[in-house]
């Protein structure tokens, strides 16, 4: 399921299926897409916080294009406790690399995994660089 | 960093195309006659070839290489290196004065990130500027890679490092009448290109920067951030257009201007040495 902000529309709310995973796709091309990601953030219930929200980045194949700092990126992720992974849609071998990550990812948190839970993401996934 | 603002006056009011260079291997600068009579011969022969660039006209280019001993920031930076290339025309070989056809300037301003650890063949010169037609980069550009086997790369100005740009120069301190500080924006995924230009004027954008910056001498990421979001935010009031959804293009300020394709105008002599400091970082990163 698609969408362009939260909150999503309270009309079809009876009919979704239950949420296992909210991916925010922030592009590094515009400023925007990161404040409305941002001003979204507030309408997720903090359940979520424990492994059902993951960042994804785009654009970040073209270095020129750049109009968020990397590190505003990374700050965002370690405050939402939430795992960011970076890539590329234009280019056809990263973009099904990353459907397939979160794919994986969404079997996780469905529950669908044994053994593995979507608080896993929570400890695996940190950074290295603030270790 | 104490520039003679004379030697320097070329540098000014021209469109500047920028690169980033690897260190030069084995350069002396001793030896700049020779180098300048073999480049000289280089470009004659490629003109042999059918390389030419000017078509029709018979050129003959002279070269000629200066240290530019005063183009330098820090202690560790090497002096910039000019190359000139001027022509006389054969035709009228009597009366005729060179003229200064295409200039390139390799410098190094506070490069002391590349500058500290290098080795000692290599000469760390890391931004390249040019000047003059395509033709005769690309010529100087090869002769000066097959020499000292470094590598040109065209710099390339991201919209985060526009942003930093226009910030530091609308808040620079003017002593004359400034001209508007501008904003160009393209905007994407439109059937046709469509071009936003942002006029501010240079006392408003000033006041809104002094208000912004907290230290002076220092700027932080917030701090620009904060003084594009009132500049993007004052637009959408008027004009209900996100401008942070449109890619930032060129900005444009009295003390100079930057286009993403990397091309430069540095109009203010004050500030020449705080802009190629700035452009030099940015060459330095784009080899690293």
């Amino acid at each position: 399921h698609l969408a362009t902000s939260l909150p999503l529309p309270s009309e079809r709310e009876h009919l979704r299926p239950r949420i296992d995973l909210v991916v925010f796709m922030i592009d590094i091309k515009t400023k925007y897409s990161l404040k409305n990601v941002e001003t979204s953030l507030a309408r997720v219930d903090a359940s979520f916080f424990l492994g059902k929200v993951c960042f994804l980045v785009t654009g970040v194949g073209r270095v020129n294009a750049c109009s968020i700092e990397t590190n505003a990126i990374c700050k965002l992720g370690e405050s939402y406790c939430s795992p960011v992974l970076f890539c590329e849609l234009e280019l056809e071998g990263i973009r099904v690399a990353t459907a397939q990550r979160l794919l994986r990812m969404l079997q996780i948190c469905a529950g669908h995994i044994p053994g593995v839970s979507a608080l896993s993401f929570v400890s695996l996934m940190r950074n290295s660089d603030y270790d | 960093e104490s520039v003679d603002p004379q030697k320097t006056a070329f540098l000014l009011r021209k469109a500047w195309t920028l690169y980033s260079v690897t260190p030069l291997y084995r350069f002396h600068r001793a030896r700049l006659r020779d180098y300048a009579r073999l480049l000289s011969a280089f470009i004659a022969a490629e003109k042999q070839k059918g390389l030419a660039v000017e078509v029709g006209v018979e050129l003959d280019i002279k070269v000629a290489l200066y240290s530019l001993d005063d183009l330098r920031g820090s202690e560790l930076d090497q002096a910039a290196l000019l190359v000139q290339l001027s022509s006389r025309s054969r035709a009228s070989s009597r009366n005729s004065e060179d003229k200064l056809v295409w200039s390139g300037c390799f410098c190094s301003m506070c490069g002391d990130d590349l500058s500290e650890n290098m080795p000692e063949d290599f000469t760390s010169l890391p931004l390249f500027l040019s000047h003059g037609a395509e033709g005769y980069t690309s010529l100087v550009g090869s002769w000066f890679q097959k020499t000292f086997d470094c590598c040109f790369r065209r710099l390339a100005i991201s919209p985060l490092n526009l942003s930093g740009m226009v910030a530091m120069w609308a808040g620079c301190k003017l002593d004359r009448a400034a001209s508007a500080v501008e904003l160009i924006f393209s905007v994407p995924c439109l059937s046709q290109p469509l071009d936003i230009y942002y006029a501010i004027h240079p006392e408003d954008a000033k006041a809104l920067w002094d208000t912004v910056q907290k230290t002076p001498e220092e700027i932080t990421q917030e701090e620009v951030d904060v003084f594009m979001d009132c500049l993007y935010s004052h637009f959408h009031r008027h004009f209900k257009i996100h401008l942070s959804a449109a890619k930032l293009v060129k900005v444009s300020t009295a003390v100079a201007s930057a286009h993403c394709d990397g091309i430069v105008k540095i109009r203010h002599s004050q500030y020449l040495p705080g802009v190629l400091m700035l452009l030099t970082e940015l060459a330095i990163s784009q080899i690293q």
